[in-house]
């Protein structure tokens, strides 16, 4: 292979890790959900014709669950086009990731299997080995009842006992033995056994009965997973449904910031004390043993309009700054974290104004940090292009040393680049979609800059994939 | 002839154009304030929570109507629509503008916020505008018909485009991020200057901001973005040579800023620079001056109509224009011409260097047959057609 098509192997799988990390299909801020699933099905498309055995290695990386599920529909879909060898490889990639999956996305993943008539031997395996892994079936069925149901009969797996009779033949028994499924016949006629049921059950149970809002709250708090718990804080606070209250130290650090930023600024300010100890409590949590390791940094972060993402992805660019500031405090032994509008407590940030991210960001470097952060959508407009030229002087003029480690972390993928939005060629430049991952994405940086070779990012990946293999 | 002389438009004054934010075809250019104008406000009926005005001045400000503007103004609780830009006084805040009534025959199709700032769509606004500007013959020649000298031009029809026809207007208003001190906008479709936009201050440009996309656009601009799909960012560049530290550094980006403002004044120069600009002060409030200005007419140049609001030192308080196109500066040509030799027909076809027949055939063409008198224009299609 040439140093040429070297460069290239490498921009592209580079390209496609940001992608796959960044977009979930969903409307951003510039582009629309068509958009952003045209360019990534055309994207899977390239690498997987292209570059078969790194797209299926790329299941070992954080990528998130849109496309993670994506990658496995689409290898499952050309298995025929591999290798025994490789799909012996893709079989193992696929059983790690799947036990790794939220269930739903897993089931959302076998239904679209049954839409595209994937259903083979080997695919039927995967769908039987990933049901009997899961821990208590009579849950599922009647937490994801229909997708079970679908699951099961195009995978072919025979539920015994009464799991299939829950599913196939719910009209007969007049009770279960299994406690949920008897809760669940219950919950049609009774309105205590309600309470004992997964909430997304429950609540269309007792939309059903009739019953008020705060009620149901109350009842059904002992259920509540831990996401759904901090999804439901704000709503249950003005319906006083004060048991669903809950310690949001606990929370991963980017929802938290999610929810910090979906509160209006005087109550964020009324809870400033509580919301920043728990953001610092998660951050510290995140970073763990590498915590106080990265000398001294500077973070450039993006709070212009566009932060404030789309209306199905809600403040993200913003929160994951937000999230990034409060993990590099941690991360960092000296921290100094700038917004390109915001001043005083980075808690009551709010996405307004311009990005004029050029002066920022030699703000930023005239500290001289060990290590300069941008976390931005990368639609440097006030001026245009200003924050390229900063950069590139920067590292010809002024630091010729590389005294200064720069990486650019971007929340959005841009449909139009099939990438993230980059801000200059030699900035080193990934896509991010939870801060709880930046320790990881640094490391991966360096492939994006250019300074390493594709041998270098294969041994990468396939280190990885060994360790899955083990 | 200097920007003073022009009376009324003195350009941006008091605003400086920030960077360009560029989408598809079209460019925006956001023109930042300094100093907000607190004591001209918008008038507080169209701001949605008419308190929040009340708590941001504090003092009695003196209210600002632009053109067209549908409100509730009634007490009855009925659309209408303010009748040119007007200047409310302090204490009087509450009180009622000209407006026209509107009727609707149908239920508006769309379900209205009672509270949202909307503009009238198109027509009825430049058809107020050109009536505004030409108020029809002067003295009763006997050529024009009773109804022109009685009434004027009116009712004036104009063929104009909504911004939401404009491709890519839409999407470039909503990915435009506001400065937090912007009070004004330049438009531009393909690089050709659609429309300037100026407010007193940033809270009523931020209320009036979408409207944009409701305003009129000439055909010209309509067919650009059609054509052009887009057009390139102006990117910084800085000659590194010389820099040998950050402070140089900044130096240079200053500059390259500088550089920017007065290109972008190179680029709005159909607007800034325009000669023959006419000038009427309609009327003064305070410290403010209320002006409307027509182009020259001229059908080589851009010609843009508008209405300004500046105060006593010359600062630019308001400013709406209209870029009009190439046919309705032909028209607008015509009737300027005759307005300014009193209608009188032999006068203007000697100022055009044509005939009598000539020019009427020329009014009848361009859609001015009704003011003539009827037995004259039939008369004239007449002769034409045994040709």
């Amino acid at each position: 292979m040439t140093t040429e098509q070297d460069r290239v192997g490498c921009e592209d799988v580079v390209m496609f890790v940001n992608a796959a990390i960044t977009s979930t299909g969903q409307r951003e801020f510039r582009s629309g959900a068509a958009e952003q699933g045209m360019s990534l099905d055309f994207l899977h498309e390239y690498v997987l014709g292209n570059y078969r055995e790194l797209y299926a290695a790329t299941l070992a990386l954080d990528i998130n669950h849109f496309n993670a599920a994506l990658i496995v529909l689409n290898l499952l879909r050309t298995a025929k086009l591999a290798t025994a060898e490789q799909r012996d490889l893709e079989g193992r990639l696929i059983a790690r990731r799947l036990a790794g999956l939220p269930p739903q996305r897993v089931y959302a993943l076998f239904r679209k299997l049954r839409a595209h008539g994937v259903n083979n031997r080997r695919t039927r395996a995967i769908v039987r080995d990933w049901l009997s892994a899961r821990s208590d079936l009579a849950f599922d069925a009647v937490k994801y009842r229909r997708s079970l149901a679908v699951t099961a009969r195009h995978a072919h797996v025979a539920l015994t006992g009464e799991v299939g009779t829950a599913l196939f033949d719910w009209r007969r028994p007049a009770r279960y033995e299994t406690p949920i499924l008897e809760s669940w016949r219950r919950a049609h006629y009774e309105t205590t056994a309600i309470f004992e049921l997964p909430y997304t059950v429950a609540e269309g149970l007792a939309g059903q009965r009739g019953m008020t809002r705060a009620k149901f709250l109350e009842g059904i708090e002992p259920m509540l997973t831990a996401r759904e718990r901090l999804r439901l804080q704000s709503s249950a606070e003005r319906l006083g449904a004060r048991s669903v209250s809950m310690d949001l130290a606990t929370a991963p650090l980017t929802r938290l910031a999610l929810f910090a930023l979906s509160l209006p600024r005087p109550e964020r300010a009324r809870r400033r004390e509580e919301l920043t100890e728990a953001l610092r409590a998660s951050a510290r949590r995140t970073a763990g043993a590498q915590a106080g390791t990265w000398g001294r940094v500077v973070s450039v972060l993006d709070d212009s309009y566009s932060s404030s993402g789309s209306s199905t992805k809600r403040r993200r660019p913003l929160a994951i700054a937000l999230a990034t500031h409060y993990l590099l405090a941690e991360l960092a032994g000296d921290h100094t974290g700038l917004w390109l509008t915001h001043r005083g407590d980075p808690l009551l940030v709010h996405p307004v104004g311009a990005t004029g991210l050029g002066a920022r960001v030699l703000d930023g470097l005239e500290h001289r940090p060990d290590r300069l952060v941008i976390v931005s959508d990368g639609w440097d407009n006030a001026p245009p292009g200003q924050a390229a030229e900063v950069l590139r002087i920067w590292r010809e003029r002024l630091d010729p040393e590389r005294r200064t480690d720069i990486v650019h972390l971007n929340p959005v993928y841009d449909s139009e680049e099939f990438d993230v939005r980059r801000l200059e060629p030699g900035v080193a430049t990934v896509g991010v979609r939870d801060a709880e991952d930046i320790p990881a994405l640094v490391e991966l940086a360096r492939f994006g800059s250019g300074s390493a070779t594709f041998a270098e990012l294969r041994a990468h990946l396939a280190g990885l994939v060994d360790k899955v293999g083990r | 002839m200097t920007a003073a002389d022009l009376g009324g438009f003195t350009g941006l004054t008091g605003l400086t154009a920030g960077p360009a934010q560029a989408w598809g075809a079209v460019r925006l250019v956001p023109l930042l304030r300094a100093e907000p104008i607190t004591d001209l406000r918008l008038h507080a009926r169209l701001h949605p929570n008419e308190l929040s005005v009340v708590d941001v001045s504090g003092a009695t400000y003196t209210a600002l109507v632009p053109h067209s503007f549908v409100a509730d103004w009634t007490s009855d609780g009925k659309p209408a629509a303010a009748y040119g830009t007007q200047l409310v006084p302090p204490g009087r805040g509450a009180g009622c503008p000209d407006c026209v009534n509107l009727r609707f025959r149908r239920r508006m199709a769309r379900r209205e916020d009672r509270n949202r700032l909307r503009f009238l769509p198109l027509h009825l606004a430049l058809e107020g505008y050109l009536a505004l500007h030409f108020g029809g013959p002067g003295i009763a020649w006997e050529e024009w018909s009773a109804k022109a000298v009685a009434h004027g031009l009116s009712p004036r029809e104009e063929t104009v485009y909504a911004g939401a026809d404009l491709a890519g207007l839409d999407d470039a208003l909503r990915v435009f991020e506001i400065h937090p001190d912007q009070c004004g906008m330049v438009l531009y479709a393909a690089d050709a200057l659609a429309a300037a936009f100026v407010v007193p201050h940033p809270d009523d440009y931020r209320l009036l901001h979408p409207t944009l996309l409701l305003d009129m656009y000439s055909e010209l601009l309509y067919q650009y973005t059609q054509l052009y799909p887009a057009v390139p960012d102006f990117r910084v560049r800085v000659d590194d040579t010389r820099i040998t530290d950050v402070a140089g550094l900044r130096a240079e980006l200053a500059e390259a800023a500088q550089e920017w403002r007065s290109f972008h004044h190179l680029m709005a120069d159909g607007l800034l620079d325009a000669q023959g600009l006419r000038t009427r002060e309609v009327y003064r409030m305070g410290r403010f001056t209320l002006s409307r200005f027509l182009p020259s007419f001229d059908p080589d140049v851009e010609n843009h109509i508008g209405e300004t609001v500046t105060d006593e030192s010359g600062v630019l308080a308001y400013l709406k224009t209209f870029r009009l196109s190439t046919a309705q500066v032909r028209r607008g040509h015509l009737l300027s011409t005759l307005a300014e030799h009193d209608w009188h027909l032999d006068a203007s076809a000697a100022a055009l260097g044509t005939t009598r027949d000539e020019l009427v055939r020329r009014l009848d063409r361009a859609g001015f047959g009704h003011l003539l008198r009827e037995d004259i224009i039939a008369a004239n299609r007449a002769r034409h057609r045994r040709r």
